[in-house]
């Protein structure tokens, strides 16, 4: 099953790294973002180092849900996901390794590049590797929630749209704790620990149940 | 045993009981309706005093809560029938839950409304994103999500199993996502709202805010009952017991 | 009778609340009456249609 696990993801990375312009679109996506809003509220540096936390997440949240399209769009039009339901490998490691490719993608580039956006709002040094802590456990937990919008609307036009509607209610717990998190280590880092112990124990909820709920959809949406 | 309750599971048998209960559930919906918020504005005192005095305007708590739990109550029905229709594959299970969705909604958007206006004159504030309005707004998102992608999909078939399946996701996520609005800082869970347990408050109040949520439910069993008829008349629509209902009641 | 209407100078608030509710809960009985009008005329319709048809 790792091997099934493997083969998809390095197929996955494979075909985006020949249209690399996918994978940067969502980085820019992000950094753009966050940089409109100092544009919009202003940019007095007491209020930047106070709304840094929530802004970079809101910001990954988008940016992470604008990517969760092209997750199975590609192999949708192609065919190749039915046929992915028809093998004898089951659908939840099959699922797990293109949510997994998808995130190294679109979500790892985030994690990396918030540190630099967390400077750009004045957060200090602690804040900024807890930032990229919190980041890095989250934004998995938000490819495998969205992993579940994506395939239920498979397909239907409009899809983007009302893939972020459905999507977004369920990202709250991970932006409330993900960001709580940098915001309470600029006053005390050891308060840090249950925000993260929260945001692992959701990585772990995803991990279990959202492939399966992943591909119960897709086969909802197949047949 | 088994024939009996499947029996109603058949859409053309529950069409005929849900059009003659129908009026019953709106007709005891008004009395108890009535009898309670006769109760609820008459038999309690006008003004509050207490830990949390509130003036005249608390009067709101009896639409406020009963449309508050309304709206919860009915995303588990939503999500109960989503299961069944899941698991037993029954295309009626499917038809009651799209039934029971929009009054859901309806209640969520009118407990915020009310939240609003209960706000105002209490806290002097439209909107305060307290946890409890927050965590309100974002089961509307919930129940409007549901019903978009009902919409969305043109196959009955595919669009019942996707909001099912939304639905049940939605139910397993919604303790989360409330206790992360009313606790967003682990480290020390503040009781933002103040909460007054049942226990303290005055019985006719309590009695009002019940009585007006019994009133609620048999107001919600009614349209659902009269939005699930229309919903098994389109479809079932190449059925011979369906010609014979046009026939009936068809206006010329 | 006026100092019920009036609700201590709370009328707007909690007469807006009632009246929403009011509004909502026959707006949607009366929308769902018209939607079963709507489904069954067109339904009968098509059937007379679909009958004639037959018969021609």
């Amino acid at each position: 099953m790792f091997r099934t696990f493997m083969v998809i993801v390095r197929r996955d990375v494979t075909l985006a790294m020949r249209r690399r312009t996918d994978v940067l679109t969502t980085l820019f996506f992000f950094v753009i973002v966050a940089s409109l809003f100092p544009l919009g509220i202003g940019s007095e540096r007491e209020m930047l180092r106070f709304l840094g936390p929530g802004v970079v997440w809101v910001a990954a949240l988008l940016a992470s849900m604008l990517a969760l399209e092209r997750l199975f769009a590609s192999d949708y039009a192609d065919g190749t996901l039915e046929q992915m339901l028809l093998t004898p490998q089951p659908l939840s490691i099959l699922v797990l390794g293109k949510v997994f490719a998808h995130w190294l993608l679109t979500g790892l580039p985030l994690v990396l590049i918030a540190p630099l956006i967390g400077l750009q709002y004045h957060l200090e040094g602690t804040s900024l590797a807890v930032m990229a802590a919190a980041l890095l456990v989250g934004t998995p937990v938000l490819s495998l929630i969205g992993a579940i919008g994506a395939a239920l609307t498979l397909g239907l036009r409009g899809g983007g749209i009302l893939l972020s509607l459905l999507v977004l209610p369920l990202y709250i717990p991970v932006l409330v704790y993900g960001s709580g998190a940098v915001t309470v280590s600029a006053i005390d880092v050891a308060d840090v620990q249950p925000f993260m112990a929260l945001l692992g124990a959701f990585l772990i909820l995803a991990l279990a149940f959202s492939p399966l709920a992943t591909a119960a959809a897709l086969r909802i949406s197949l047949e | 045993m088994k024939r009996h309750w499947f029996h109603f599971a058949a859409p053309s048998t529950f069409y005929h009981l849900a059009g003659r209960l129908t009026p019953w559930f709106l007709g005891l919906a008004l009395v108890t309706g009535v009898v309670a918020l006769y109760w609820g504005f008459f038999e309690t005192p006008d003004r509050l005093g207490g830990s949390n005095p509130q003036k005249e305007y608390y009067r709101i708590i009896f639409v406020h809560v009963a449309s508050a739990w309304m709206s919860m109550w009915l995303y588990i029905v939503v999500a109960a029938w989503s299961a069944i229709g899941l698991v037993f594959n029954t295309r009626l299970s499917y038809m009651m839950a799209i039934s029971v969705a929009p009054t859901g909604a309806l209640f969520t958007f009118l407990a915020l409304f009310t939240g609003s206006f209960w706000g105002k004159p209490s806290w002097g504030t439209w909107w305060d994103w307290d946890p409890r309005l927050t965590s309100e707004l974002v089961l509307f998102f919930l129940y409007v999500g549901y019903l978009a992608l009902h919409s969305a999909i043109d196959d009955a078939r595919r669009a019942d199993r996707a909001a099912a399946l939304l639905a049940i996701v939605g139910l397993v996520t919604v303790p989360i996502i409330f206790w992360s609005i009313n606790c967003p800082d682990p480290n020390q869970c503040a009781a933002l709202h103040q909460r007054s347990s049942m226990s303290d408050i005055d019985g006719n109040i309590l009695f009002g805010m019940l009585g007006l949520t019994f009133a609620f439910w048999m107001y919600s069993f009614a349209t659902s009952f009269m939005r699930v008829r229309s919903i098994i008349l389109e479809r079932e629509t190449d059925t011979a017991w369906v010609a014979e209902v046009i026939d009936r009641e068809a206006p010329r | 009778m006026m100092e019920f209407l009036a609700q201590g100078g709370y009328a707007f608030y909690v007469w807006s609340c009632y009246g929403m509710g009011a509004v909502l809960l026959a707006a949607e009985i009366v929308a769902l009456r018209k939607r079963r009008r709507t489904i069954l005329s067109r339904l009968g319709r098509l059937k007379r249609m679909r009958d004639a048809e037959v018969n021609e």
